[in-house]
């Protein structure tokens, strides 16, 4: 139980230590239900009440209430000098964020989606990552740049690509992806309170979903450590890792495992970078077996990475190939079969991971 | 331009800006040691040449990337609007960027928000090898801000300079964003890896050079002697940094 060891030394966290149960049923019935927009717009709101110098940018943010309502209220509350309806120019305003930042303020910038942060990835990059460095540690950058990132349904090819792997091979950017509401809470007011540039990945098909809470999580002071992963599902046959939507997928497919005798231990990554390279590690060195899972393109992505990171450090551990589940290496298709096809399915990584249990015939190599 | 300003208002350039620095309280040892390298330096030798800062004196740098420091400088007017603080930013970029389209929609921004920002247009009529008329259809450079007023001023003229610096700092307080376009001449080339001379002649060059050098040799000389007695940043000095707070992940 080494990873539940590790958690529980953390200093900062507010978690109980839960049973090893699926996360939906882990609390008694009186547990509240939130949704991970709730989620995301109570800690902006309390965010911003606790320190005058956090401020929101964006897209929509302000008299539109929200491209997705994540922002909703908050103009009404706090002002206009604080909550800025943009013009459509990410590259001019991601600009003038991290130039405010530079002066010591603390802005959140929303990205109504990350498709289009590409529109400002000199400044989230070159002016925002690189600058404590450059500068021998002057000029700290305390900024958020959050929104929806990855599939979304039927939007096609150039509203649909995961940044993860991109924005996560950055040194000076901090690099975070929530699941559920919990994680949506915590990690977005760590990512607020951090005086370093935070990519906040979040999920549109999530922002709906509901997900129940405990009143800790609730507290305004509740934040979750930036670098931690969790195990939301302890197991011994073959480790998951997944973040966002993905986590629920590989929680969906440790279910169908469970009825042909694997029990998959899943990981919930919450921090792409720093990746927490231990809980992984610790987790592949008790199952032995590792499958990892990503709506990305699967070349350069997130599982390459885990990959490499326990060959490098648990090789011996390991009793199979490690298997990467990943988008289809194509641009985003249209049509919703070939979309249904070009994003990993629950039948997936429970294929997979039978092929890592040696359930099924392995895959035939490919050129 | 340091005489019309006080140490509230920020400045911001592009990689030009050893001067800017310099003027800012900056010392000739951190100069040379940072471009030799050295801990000294005011990067400690992490940043180079193009990275140059001092926040306390709100300089705040130093960047690689041609136009991106428009944008950071109404940033930085916008964070002192924010504060009340009643100063303004002053953000330098040369004719070569004043084609940027992030300079554009940052003039936009600055307008609709009225941002104490004024824009200085350095303009010595060469964007590194390429002479103004071949790059911009306009180089009236101080009247392409369009809702946004813009002056011409002679850069040659260090009073002209004062005086068009103030005004624009009442000016910018009150109204937003105000193009300063400032004619002058480059000496050198553009970087280390441009002569100077394929696309100019020499007898260009020496018409306009002054005299000023031969008095400060002397400083210059003994403090870049300093600096390359001083010594190599350590190696551990590779990883630190990278982070503000970097929660263990740095080795």
């Amino acid at each position: 139980m080494l990873a539940i060891s590790r958690q529980r030394i953390l200093g900062q966290c507010f978690q109980k230590i839960r049973p090893a149960v699926s996360e939906l049923r882990s609390y008694s019935s009186a547990a509240k239900q939130i949704t991970v927009r709730e989620a995301l717009n109570s800690s902006l709101d309390e965010e911003m009440s606790a320190d005058p110098k956090v401020f929101l940018m964006g897209e929509e943010v302000g008299e539109y209430q929200g491209a997705y309502k994540i922002t909703k209220g908050l103009l009404e509350k706090y002002g206009p000098e604080r909550v800025l309806d943009t013009p459509i120019t990410e590259a001019g305003f991601t600009g003038i964020g991290v130039g405010a930042a530079y002066y010591g303020l603390k802005p959140v910038v929303e990205f109504m989606t990350f498709n289009f942060s590409m529109q400002a990835i000199d400044h989230i990059i070159n002016s925002a990552a690189k600058s404590n460095y450059m500068s021998a540690g002057q000029i700290s950058v305390p900024i958020v740049f959050r929104g929806p990132n990855g599939a979304a349904a039927g939007v096609g090819a150039q509203h649909s690509q995961c940044y993860a792997a991109w924005y996560a091979s950055c040194p000076g950017l901090k690099v975070l992806s929530p699941y559920n509401s919990e994680d949506a809470r915590g990690l977005l007011k760590a990512a607020i309170r951090d005086p370093d540039p935070v990519v906040f990945l979040e999920n549109e098909l999530l922002y709906g979903e509901s997900f129940p809470v405990s009143d800790e999580v609730l507290d305004s002071s509740f934040s979750l450590p930036i670098g931690k992963a969790k195990i939301e599902r302890e197991g011994n046959d073959v480790t998951i890792t997944a973040f966002s939507k993905m986590v629920g997928y590989a929680l969906k497919a440790a279910e169908i495992l469970e009825k042909d005798g694997i029990n998959a231990e899943v990981i919930n990554l919450r921090s792409i970078r720093p990746l927490d390279r231990s809980t992984i590690n610790a987790s592949v060195r008790k199952t032995n077996r590792l499958i990892t899972v990503e709506e990305g393109f699967p070349q350069h992505g997130v599982g390459a990475e885990i990959c490499s990171s326990v060959v490098e450090e648990s090789f011996a551990y390991l009793d199979a190939p490690v298997e990467r589940i990943a988008g289809a290496d194509v641009p985003m298709p249209y049509a919703a079969n070939l979309e249904r096809m070009a994003v990993p399915q629950v039948e997936d990584i429970v294929r997979a991971a039978k092929r890592a249990c040696y359930r099924s015939v392995p895959l035939a190599a490919t050129a | 331009m340091e005489a019309a300003l006080t140490k509230k208002d920020c400045i911001i350039t592009s990689y030009r800006d050893h001067c800017t620095f310099v003027a800012r309280g900056g010392t000739l040892l951190e100069v040379f040691a940072e471009l030799n390298g050295r801990q000294a330096g005011c990067s400690r030798g992490k940043g180079g040449s193009m990275h140059f800062y001092k926040k306390d004196s709100n300089f705040y740098g130093g960047h690689g990337i041609v136009g991106a420091q428009v944008p950071l400088g109404c940033g930085l007017a916008f964070a002192q609007k924010y504060c009340k603080d009643e100063a303004v930013t002053f953000a330098l970029y040369g004719d070569g960027a004043a084609n940027q389209g992030q300079l554009f929609e940052n003039l936009n921004i600055s307008a609709l928000w009225d941002l104490p920002a004024i824009l200085v247009c350095e303009n010595n009529h060469y964007g590194m090898g390429t002479a103004e008329w071949r790059a911009a259809k306009s180089p009236a450079y101080y009247k392409r801000g369009d809702y946004a007023p813009g002056l011409k001023v002679d850069e040659m003229d260090a009073l002209a300079v004062k005086q068009a610096c103030t005004f624009s700092k009442e000016h910018a307080l009150k109204n937003g964003p105000i193009i300063l376009e400032m004619d002058t001449y480059r000496y050198h080339g553009h970087s280390m890896s441009d002569p100077g001379s394929t696309y100019r002649t020499r007898d260009e060059i020496t018409g306009v050079r002054q005299d000023i050098e031969k008095e400060v040799r002397k400083e210059l000389d003994n403090a870049v002697a300093q600096a390359k007695e001083n010594p190599v940043p350590e190696s551990s000095q590779l990883f630190t940094d990278v982070y503000a707070k970097g929660l263990g992940v740095e080795l």
